[in-house]
């Protein structure tokens, strides 16, 4: 049904704007030309004056987008030392919004918007809401919360951008979220994947069949998710649902986005430069390695970051698309360089453990890793919630339930944990995004530095 | 000739036992008798009571997992060998134990063994051809 609408759609319609296909070295050309002008933009702010008036590079010494590299990092700790907008560019009046991250421990990173800011954010959401059938016929639930956060109003005006109707619900309140897919026949979603994957479980708990709903796809993004949750709210949903990715420090959702086939999230690279680091040595890594991605602001007015540390892991890939596009790729966020811990010198990110626990039957993807070093090695321990359907009296079918998460995370992760099962419906919900590791460990001693290198 | 077993999923964590035994309590349900099971990771808590029907739905109301299945009483002397003779009977018509317990009641010289198989039928149908006492529901929570 919804292979049809993209299957038979004539070639122009295909695409939202013509940068989806211009050539690479076209591409190349507007990036470096951009990348020049971003240069001569920010060299006084607050934020870069120092390096800047130490270096005296302009924009003329820019002569290859390879010469990025000798250009500043910019961190989240360097934008609240110069909070709140040591890294505006515009006069406060020219302000036609501003947005945040939760700044959940400390102030939050403010970013501003101008109005024609405003106009590329939509257009650039447009882009792969369109690429995944969102058309201006159809109506849209958006789940996300709406507020600093830059889910809600970046999508909100994407899909308004592309015509269709909109339902802001907003996020929480599941049974009313599924109340209004079956009484307005919503035929798209907008959530965290997480929050996503709490309104499937709660369609398949209230007996509702996918063909029962008029969901045809979803856009998911906020946070890292896994293809094998792709998988279950795709089935539980009957829908399609694409990966999309963003920050508020860049501009929000717009960085990039899947298409139709589902392989990759195109990078709109006419706004945005990507490297792909290694996050100890921040060398570049072979493209397909996973590295830290580092992205900087090509077209934005109001703020303009040069190679922003995202903290997110993600491998590049620039092999052509079935969709025509010529854009790079990126792979789904696999972790975070901050959120990743190192055990007993492994990387694990906590979505390697959703993954393991996605192929186990029985379990539910609702976890805690909870990391401690009660001696001289780390230890794990992963609660997981079991599926009622799968609670045994006999202790040797409840050991092979064990014994198959162990295996799986072993396989996954190459580590042993200690497991813990937890009782169905126990766990925490989330909302918004998902908190699903403690590092309960004092390692302020030993810990390798993961510092900004300035 | 199958006695109604209630099994209950028991996180590690204080205070899970008790909440049980209070809710039943609150409702003035006996528990005939229980055996638990457990790991370092978790357990199970097998119970019998007469209102096994009360007693599920209100532990599910206070959000436990709860599994309802039939498991099987017998009656043996208490005395030396009295569990060994029975076991006999099960392993020569190749009956495989899931797991029992055991406890004893008012008549002194007497003790009820708990048995779950995957096939109580079949069981039921061995331990009286060998002349052994099985409990019908009735009997069981007379005892009680």
């Amino acid at each position: 049904m919804a292979e049809a609408i993209y299957e038979n759609l004539p070639f122009e319609n295909l695409y939202w704007s013509q940068m989806e296909t211009l050539p690479r070295e076209e591409m190349r050309v507007l990036q470096l030309e951009r990348l020049r002008k971003t240069v001569d933009k920010v060299r006084h702010l607050p934020l870069y004056r120092e390096f800047f008036e130490k270096t005296k590079l302009s924009g003329d010494d820019i002569r290859s987008l390879d010469d990025i590299r000798r250009l500043p990092f910019t961190t989240k700790a360097q934008l609240l030392e110069n909070y709140p907008f040591g890294h505006l560019l515009i006069p406060r009046h020219e302000i036609a919004r501003i947005h945040g991250s939760s700044g959940t421990k400390s102030k939050p990173t403010l970013m501003a918007y101008t109005r024609k800011d405003l106009e590329t954010w939509a257009n650039l959401c447009a882009r792969f809401l369109y690429a995944g059938g969102l058309r201006s016929n159809h109506l849209v639930q958006v789940s996300f919360g709406y507020g600093l956060f830059t889910g809600g109003f970046g999508l909100h005006y994407g899909i308004e951008c592309v015509g269709a109707g909109i339902l802001p619900a907003a996020a929480g309140n599941t049974p009313r979220q599924i109340m209004f897919m079956q009484d307005l026949k919503t035929d798209g979603l907008i959530a965290t994947p997480s929050y996503a994957m709490n309104i499937a479980e709660t369609v398949r708990d209230m007996g509702i069949k996918p063909h029962e709903l008029a969901l045809k796809f979803a856009h998911f993004g906020a946070e890292a998710w896994t293809e094998e949750m792709r998988q279950v709210i795709e089935n539980l949903l009957g829908i399609k649902a694409f990966n999309n990715y963003g920050l508020s420090e860049i501009l929000g959702p717009s960085i990039s986005g899947e298409c139709w086939y589902q392989n990759g999230m195109h990078i709109q690279e006419d706004n945005f430069l990507i490297e792909c680091l290694d996050p100890e040595t921040l060398e570049p890594v072979p493209e397909g390695t996973p590295g830290e991605l580092v992205i900087t602001n090509l077209n934005k007015e109001a703020t303009s970051l040069l190679r922003y540390r995202t903290r997110d892991i993600a491998i590049l890939d620039s092999s052509p698309c079935r969709c025509g596009r010529t854009t790079q790729r990126m792979g789904r966020i696999v972790g975070r360089s901050d959120d990743m811990v190192v055990v007993r010198g492994v990387n694990l990110f906590p979505t390697q453990i959703e993954e393991a626990l996605l192929r186990v039957e029985g379990v539910t993807p609702h976890f805690l890793i909870k990391v401690e070093r009660p001696g001289a090695m780390d230890e794990i321990t992963v609660q997981v919630e079991i599926q009622e359907s799968h609670f045994s009296d006999k202790m040797s079918d409840m050991d092979e339930l064990r014994r198959n998460i162990l295996h799986q995370i072993q396989v996954v992760t190459g580590l042993r944990v200690k497991l813990e099962l937890a009782a169905p419906q126990t766990m925490q919900r989330f909302v918004g995004k998902a908190k699903r590791l403690e590092d309960l460990r004092d390692l302020h001693n030993v810990q390798s530095s993961q510092g900004d290198k300035k | 000739m199958k006695i109604k077993q209630l099994s209950v999923f028991l996180e590690n964590k204080p205070g899970h036992l008790s909440a049980i035994c209070a809710r039943l309590a609150d409702a003035k349900i006996n528990i005939l008798t229980l055996s638990l099971a457990d790991t370092q990771q978790f357990g199970i808590l097998r119970l019998i009571v007469e209102q096994w029907e009360q007693a599920m739905k209100l532990l599910q109301e206070a959000g436990f997992v709860v599994r309802l299945t039939e498991v099987v009483a017998t009656e043996i002397n208490d005395e030396p060998g009295g569990l060994a003779s029975i076991l006999r009977v099960l392993e020569t018509a190749g009956l495989n134990v899931e797991y029992m317990y055991a406890f004893t009641f008012h008549a002194k010289d007497k003790a009820i063994l708990v048995f779950r198989f995957d096939d109580p039928d079949t069981a039921v149908g061995v331990l009286q051809r060998n002349g052994i006492n099985v409990f019908d529901d009735v009997e069981l929570y007379r005892l009680g």
